[in-house]
């Protein structure tokens, strides 16, 4: 089988077992509710600062969220040594780790959508504005999100504190990515386009090179984390 | 001087090292304490001596942990995961070092402990990601697994080190710019002398703990072994 259909299988197989057990899922949806819910209480709500919080309130639930779900993304192959199985599978590493960041991918944007809806009713701020360009933005800093959590899902899951692990290794190395997520963002919600020649424009590069950046890096590194 | 002949010539070359750096330091301080106060600043000024030097030789551990860490991978050999840990602990004590007089200097002439700024915000972004480092490495036991893991860590952080100062360049800036090395510093010449031979100071103090670290490493390694092999029996 070539290169893409392996990571298309492993991706079939992370999804077909979520949507049958709906653990993560059900978790990190649950999850981000109750952050917008606690968020609630923290801030002063008016509808001015909610427009001027509310992207980088949004990327700290995507953030939070997100790390609960991609923690399972690994840990989940413990029972019964799937972990094995799959390393010892003829697939390569890096297939193996694509296949599982594009499941986690496809569910974590399934969350964020979900929140995004729940945000816009509860905070009362319109978020359509600029829908196409919001969207962009969504996709390239869940992707960053992903492949920085999937990566150290893999670090971590055969050590010690691995649940306390992981939002600490990510947090500090996802900054450069959530700054620019979180710019964007608010510049979309407010209605204001950003091209990349524009002053704000810094960002989309910033973005986009992360992402570039750390996918070339991560599936060259992989074969170390998981084989060794 | 009896204890003298037993030791190596390592330990020698390290007692030297260590002398030496500390008597640099201590001329270094005595040269600057005989400056005169910058016009605008006063003696406050001064701490740039040491904050620019702590800061170059942080980055410089930095790059070292990360070559050493690529070693590690490609050729598993565990003197480099030794050299990647003592330089990286070393070069963390630094940069705490670069901060505390960052701050120190801010609170007097700022009037702030703390500013969201781009180099001081890099600076702690960097300080935890290497700490990271040095907890994924508390949280696994077994020592080969221990040395690949932290090195794909290491390799990580030195990549994001420049892109999270280009992140933060592009949000904000208050951190006066650059005065050695451009063409719209201030810096009199033999200012710059002081600070090269402080710089030279700091990374002297850098190698001999370092070097101090990596024998702990080595003596731990052994001592390991010893049980292992102490159990096999």
């Amino acid at each position: 089988m070539d290169f893409a259909r392996l990571v298309l299988v492993i991706a079939a197989k992370d999804l077909r077992a979520e949507i049958r057990t709906k653990e993560a899922i059900n978790a990190s949806a649950a999850f981000a509710l109750v952050i917008l819910l606690l968020f609630s209480f923290a801030f002063d709500l008016d509808p001015d600062t909610n427009r001027e919080i509310a992207s980088g309130l949004l990327w700290l639930v995507f953030a939070f969220a997100g790390t609960l779900l991609l923690n399972r993304s690994f840990a989940r192959e413990l029972p019964n040594d799937c972990l094995d199985a799959l390393v010892a599978a003829p697939v390569p590493p890096s297939a193996l780790f694509l296949g599982k960041a594009l499941a986690n991918y496809v569910l974590l944007l399934v969350i964020e959508m979900l929140s995004l809806v729940v945000f816009g009713i509860f905070y009362n701020v319109r978020w359509t504005a600029q829908f196409g360009e919001l969207m962009v933005v969504l996709a390239l800093g869940t992707w960053a999100l992903t492949i920085m959590g999937t990566i150290f899902s893999a670090l971590t899951v055969n050590i010690r504190l691995r649940e306390v692990m992981l939002p600490i290794l990510i947090y500090p190395f996802l900054v450069p990515a959530l700054m620019a997520a979180i710019q964007l963002t608010l510049e979309f919600m407010a209605g204001r386009p950003v091209s990349i020649g524009s002053e704000k424009g810094g960002w989309w590069l910033m973005l986009i090179g992360f992402d570039v950046i750390y996918t070339a890096v991560t599936v060259v590194l992989v074969e170390h984390v998981l084989v060794g | 001087m009896f204890w003298w002949g037993d030791k190596t010539m390592r330990d020698k070359i390290l007692y030297f090292l260590g002398a030496a750096a500390v008597l640099l330091i201590a001329r270094n301080i005595y040269v600057i304490s005989g400056l005169p106060g910058e016009e605008a600043q006063g003696a406050i000024f001064k701490i740039i001596f040491f904050h620019v030097p702590l800061a170059i030789t942080a980055l410089t551990c930095g790059t070292v942990a990360c070559v050493a860490s690529i070693l590690y991978l490609v050729k598993k050999e565990m003197k480099y995961d030794a050299l990647a840990v003592s330089v990286t602990e070393v070069g963390l004590a630094f940069l705490a070092g670069n901060l505390i007089t960052g701050s120190i200097w801010a609170r007097i002439i700022w009037g702030v402990w703390w500013a969201w700024d781009v180099r001081l915000t890099s600076a702690l972004v960097c300080w935890i990601l290497y700490a990271s480092y040095l907890m994924i490495r508390h949280a696994v036991e077994e020592p080969t697994q221990r040395a690949k893991l932290a090195a794909v860590v290491s390799i990580f952080a030195f990549i994001d080190v420049p892109i999270v100062i280009l992140s933060i360049r592009l949000f904000r800036t208050q951190h006066p710019g650059p005065v050695f090395f451009s063409s719209t510093g201030s810096f009199p010449h033999d200012w710059s002398m002081i600070m090269m031979w402080n710089l030279f100071a700091m990374l002297m103090l850098g190698t001999v703990m370092t070097m101090i670290r990596l024998r702990q490493e080595e003596v731990q390694r052994e001592i390991d072994s010893l049980r292992r092999l102490a159990h096999a029996f």
